[in-house]
């Protein structure tokens, strides 16, 4: 029995958790909310060394220490273009923890009780906390594996597919009964391989750009595990964190696909239902206008009013800082300039406002999508730098693109569009950009960095 | 109260709770959100520390220690990460010295 005066700190900590999401919910408060949290965290942790007589003290300080060293070099070294996959592999190894603690539950009342009288709703959480969790853990792997372009990032659907998740599904729904009725760690094992499919069926129809809102449901999915083995276990704390966790993080998945106009179903199933192979990731060798960094820095030279559209691609060139510094040129010429952020640009809501606060560009400058896209009929130049299913016409178009209905950059509206793009290569989301292809179009080829300390330089010369 | 109930009770208001708390975030702040959630559910290593103090098998046991390995990264890493980001937003109001 966990003596009072832990249940209290197990309480605070709980009261830590709620200030620290509502903290992470407004710009100034949001770092410290983030503090709040860890102090809750660790309050919640120093806590159960004090409360409980727990055996193997020494090699379990030994393995915090190990996790939290590998933590701290995980968060500090990576770049913040690589920021998503590290959240998703986080997240994953919360699910396969959670699903652990479950099986090792499992194990140890079925060893001292003989199995006869455990509460049958004991075993559905414990059911629940193996399968969710084990979804969350190869589900989070293959979205790091899509990010990191380890494999493709368009959907993975083959023949049979619907029918191995439905028969996984069902599996795992009959193997819980069985363990309800019939306690065994068998079962329980078997249920942890089931989720493990669902995980990875479930992800691999996901097209690219759709993968952040998978990793925000996968998030919420851990918070649920984590609740549940809270139930399990007869402790608050992880009751109360995960259901926070995973009714926020139902909530923000459902705000993120509302973002960019999916609804959560079609994310999930939508490739399934076929339709999604437009342009089919093929290089067409139509003919497109091509121009080099003298002839857009006259471009620029010429405008009144500029907007820069910012995509994943001037990230991983680490573009940025120049950029600013060429804003900052065409600015004190007196021309208008701002940066039209797409909420999704990049590969995750919010991450390009991350980037380029990292390059010191001013908050005043960054404008979000509906504030800008009436501006864009007036705009003389529309620089897209590394950017390129945010501005495709296609989810304006083409009903069977996978992002069609996505709300986009008008960048289509803008009197002159230049593209700077490495190669003709399609966006994350694997189809063709139209735009590319129209007579207002001009490209730039090159690598983003290199290209912009070129155009910088001719913009300072002209 | 049953104390299944106590627990549903518990349950069920933590569900609102955690739903009224983030219902205002502006899209910015959705990917920091995501990532200080993501370190919170990092709690599972209390449970973690729970049962691998509780068991007497050797193979239990390494089980156990790797969920607490697997655990504190997430909720170490998460907490880190999740302030890296913000240094950023924070950042800005205080230009960084010139580069």
């Amino acid at each position: 029995m966990t003596p009072t005066w832990a249940q209290v700190a197990y309480l605070a900590a709980a009261v830590c958790f709620i200030v620290a999401l509502k903290g992470l919910s407004s710009p100034r408060t949001a770092r410290n909310g983030n503090l709040i949290g860890a102090v809750g965290a660790v309050l919640a942790c120093g806590t159960v060394f004090f409360a409980e007589h727990l055996r193997h003290v020494g090699p379990i300080l030994v393995a915090i220490a190990v996790g939290a060293v590998l933590g701290v070099i995980g968060a500090r070294r990576v770049q913040m273009t690589q920021m998503p996959q590290l959240v998703a592999l986080f997240n994953g190894v919360g699910g396969a923890a959670a699903a652990l603690v479950a099986l090792l539950e499992l194990r140890s009342v079925v060893s001292a009780s003989g199995a006869a009288d455990v509460p049958a709703f004991d075993l559905v959480a414990t059911a629940f906390t193996i399968v969710v969790g084990s979804v969350s853990f190869s589900g989070s792997l293959v979205t790091f594996a899509k990010l990191q372009e380890l494999m493709t990032t368009r959907p993975v659907i083959f023949t049979g597919l619907p029918v191995a998740f439905g028969a996984s599904l069902i599996g795992a729904v009959t193997v819980s009964g069985l363990l309800v009725a019939q306690p065994m760690l068998w079962f329980g094992s078997m249920l942890g391989l089931l989720g493990l499919a669902l995980g990875v069926l479930l992800v691999l129809p996901v097209g690219g750009a759709d993968v952040p809102i998978v990793i925000s449901l996968l998030n919420a999915f851990t918070g649920l595990s984590v609740a549940a083995s809270g139930y399990v276990l007869g402790n608050t704390v992880l009751l109360v964190a995960g259901t926070l966790v995973g009714a926020s993080g139902t909530l923000l998945t459902k705000l993120m696909a509302a973002a960019m106009g999916r609804s959560l179903l079609n994310t999930l199933f939508g490739a399934l239902k076929g339709g999604s192979t437009l342009g089919a990731g093929e290089v067409s060798d139509r003919p497109v206008r091509s121009a080099g960094p003298a002839d857009v820095a006259i471009l620029l030279e010429y405008a009144q009013r500029v907007i820069i559209v910012p995509g994943y691609g001037l990230a991983v060139a680490q573009a940025q800082h120049t950029l600013r510094e060429l804003v900052d040129v065409l600015t004190s010429r007196g021309i208008a300039v701002d940066y039209a952020i797409h909420p999704v640009a990049g590969r995750m809501p919010g991450h390009m406002n991350v980037l380029l606060a990292e390059a010191q560009v001013p908050y005043e400058q960054l404008k979000e999508m509906d504030e800008i896209n009436a501006e864009f009929k007036q705009t003389d130049v529309v620089l897209v730098v590394g950017a390129n299913d945010v501005v495709n016409p296609a989810a304006r178009t083409s009903p069977g693109a996978p992002i069609y209905g996505m709300p986009i950059l008008n960048a289509d509206e803008g009197r002159q569009i230049v593209f700077m793009k490495r190669s003709m290569r399609p966006g994350f989301a694997g189809i063709e950009n139209e735009l590319l292809f129209d007579p207002k179009t001009t490209l730039l080829f090159g690598d983003a960095k290199d290209t912009m300390s070129k155009l910088l330089a001719a913009v300072k010369s002209a | 109260m049953s104390e299944p109930v106590v627990w549903l009770t518990i349950f069920v208001l933590s569900v609102f709770v955690g739903i009224e708390v983030i219902s205002k975030v502006s899209s910015t702040l959705h990917t920091p959100l995501m990532s200080g959630a993501n370190a919170i559910h990092g709690v599972i290593l209390l449970g973690a520390v729970i049962v691998t103090g509780f068991t007497d098998s050797t193979v239990a046991l390494v089980v156990g220690l790797v969920a607490i390995v697997l655990a504190t990264v997430n909720m170490v890493g998460g907490f880190v990460v999740t302030d890296r980001m913000l240094q950023m937003f924070t950042g800005r109001r205080r230009p960084g010295p010139p580069r």
